[in-house]
């Protein structure tokens, strides 16, 4: 597979504080990429030096095979950024923005494709109002639309749901996988981490400039072996004592066991029946990438002290 | 080229969207200038023979609204976008650092141009003030206003709030013209200040646009026009020298 970003070795410092300390990283052409970490973990800066924003003190990155600083125009070209801030250009209208903008990529006649993003984001009925007028929710959209009138095969989404309310992250989310089924990289931070589980095939975390893991979800989620939770009522509430030590907590008539195999559920109704207690309610609750997102920041959190 | 282009009309309808305040608002203040000093100096003082000082002034005034308007475009346009953060979209697009110099510095020359003309034309409706020399006078206002935009742009990526920058201005723009000879000839000074006044760049654009609106000038204009273009060069250099290094834009 083809690289589409490729970051080594590459290391930012602000005075004595390293935001970024070498970091490799390779995202391949096609992937639907999620960078996480908890607030000041170095997301936006690694962000930032892919898109020439701020500049690396030492180490290489490339987009598209083209270095961002030796070749910045082609590495440029080859990126759609969607900023993590609500910036805008208060003097044009949405559809005079996305204008301007395709110009500086050298794109003169858009409109086909500028009309196109502007119906697939929703902001059809907005393409004449002034940027001012639009609500915190559409200037978001209208910043995904300025990252894509270039059509370019790397997107990196930096916090792009941040303020929108859920109908339209759901459009937003439908129009970014339809993207990606389209060949485009899609590299995202966010702080909604279910989202990044159903659309990321591969998760990076950041963690004070570090970075802590690099798997795809399916793998760090299968990790959380002990992950399982088996959530009872029972009648009367009361755990066997056969199965105590399974037990995690028990408070508000509720009894979590911790199982490490579904067959041990089996085992667990048996012993309930045999020591005549009534299951009112079972729930199975298993890891999902959140848990694993807090183990990996209290274990790197363990390793430091 | 299609991306210069369209950071460059870009910059023509930033500043035309808001005329009354970028081209009508100067050249009402540089024409209550001219009235004032009108009715108080007209009769008293006549700088070169048979030159009266409204005729004197007149070019003086129209070049220090040249000056000035070239400066506030490339400025405020850049701090603005530093300010409101939309210079990302500048900054991460593939827009070569000379193209954005070039964009830049051509609207603060239309500006420039636009409020020079405005301001020119304004004066004709009251005085009788012939071009003498249309070229030099043009050439003058093209160096001047370029040499002003680019100016401008390196305060305006220089300075990270709006006080910076007006301290840019009253300190260093506001005394450069005034004590460029925009109101009275240097050879009216004390030889010190005189001497002084040499030093100054802005001098010897006032000078050259005032040999081509009247013919005559305090020094010869072909010094003027190397000294201006020497700082223009001097000026565009370290601008595009800035925006190459990312000074204070790309953190």
């Amino acid at each position: 597979m083809l690289p589409a970003i490729e970051v080594q070795q590459v290391r930012k410092c602000y005075g004595a504080l390293c935001a970024l300390t070498d970091i490799d990283l390779t995202i391949y052409s096609g992937e639907f990429f999620a960078l996480l970490g908890p607030n000041g973990a170095g997301k936006t800066t690694l962000i930032s030096i892919i898109a020439g924003l701020a500049l690396a003190d030492s180490g290489l990155v490339k987009v598209m095979g083209f270095d961002v600083i030796r070749q910045y125009q082609q590495s440029r070209r080859n990126l759609g950024v969607v900023p993590q801030e609500l910036v805008y250009d208060p003097f044009f209208s949405v559809r005079e923005i996305l204008k301007i903008q395709s110009g500086y990529y050298g794109i003169s006649d858009n409109d086909a494709w500028i009309d196109e993003i502007l119906e697939r984001l929703d902001l059809a009925s907005k393409a004449d109002a002034n940027m001012r007028a639009l609500s915190g929710g559409m200037k978001r959209r209208v910043l995904v639309a300025q990252a894509l009138v270039h059509k370019p095969p790397v997107i990196i989404l930096d916090e792009p749901t941040a303020g929108v309310d859920v109908e339209l992250r759901q459009t937003l989310w439908a129009f970014i996988r339809q993207l990606n089924r389209d060949g485009h990289t899609i590299i995202l931070t966010t702080h909604y981490l279910e989202e990044a589980e159903t659309l990321c095939n591969r998760v990076a975390v950041l963690k004070a400039g570090k970075l802590i893991a690099l798997d795809t979800t399916n793998n760090l989620v299968g990790k959380m072996t002990d992950g399982n939770v088996l959530r009872l009522k029972l009648d009367p509430d009361v755990v066997p004592p056969g199965l105590q030590a399974l037990q995690i907590s028990h408070a508000h008539g509720v009894a979590e066991l911790r199982i490490e195999n579904f067959e041990q559920v089996e085992t667990i109704i048996a012993a309930m029946r045999a020591a005549r207690i009534h299951i009112v309610e079972m729930q199975l609750q298993q890891p999902d990438l959140e848990d694993v997102f807090v183990h990996l920041l209290s274990n790197h959190r363990k390793d430091d002290a | 080229m299609t991306g210069f282009l369209t950071l460059f009309f870009k910059e023509l309808l930033r500043f035309w969207k808001v005329s009354f305040q970028t081209v009508v608002a100067p050249m009402v203040s540089t024409l209550l200038y001219l009235l004032i000093f009108y009715h108080i100096l007209e009769e008293r003082i006549e700088i070169y023979p048979g030159v009266a000082y409204t005729l004197f002034l007149i070019p003086g005034l129209v070049m220090m609204a040249v000056i000035q308007n070239a400066f506030a475009n490339s400025s405020s346009s850049v701090i603005q976008s530093k300010i409101s953060g939309n210079i990302v979209f500048i900054l991460l697009s593939p827009l070569s650092y000379r193209a954005i110099f070039c964009a830049y510095v051509l609207a603060s020359i239309v500006r420039g141009l636009l409020v020079g003309l405005g301001v020119y034309l304004v004066t004709l409706i009251f005085f009788e003030a012939p071009l003498q020399l249309p070229i030099w006078a043009l050439l003058f206002v093209i160096l001047g206003s370029a040499m002003l935009g680019a100016l401008g742009l390196i305060a305006g990526i220089w300075s990270d709030k709006f006080d910076q920058l007006a301290a840019f201005q009253n300190f260093i723009i506001l005394p450069l013209t005034f004590l460029s000879g925009v109101f009275y000839t240097v050879h009216s000074l004390p030889m010190g200040w005189q001497y002084l006044s040499h030093l100054n760049p802005f001098f010897y654009m006032i000078d050259g646009f005032r040999y081509g609106f009247l013919g005559v000038s305090d020094i010869s204009p072909y010094i003027s026009l190397l000294v201006v273009t020497l700082c223009l060069a001097v000026l565009s250099t370290l601008a595009i020298y800035m925006l190459k290094s990312g000074y204070k834009l790309r953190t």
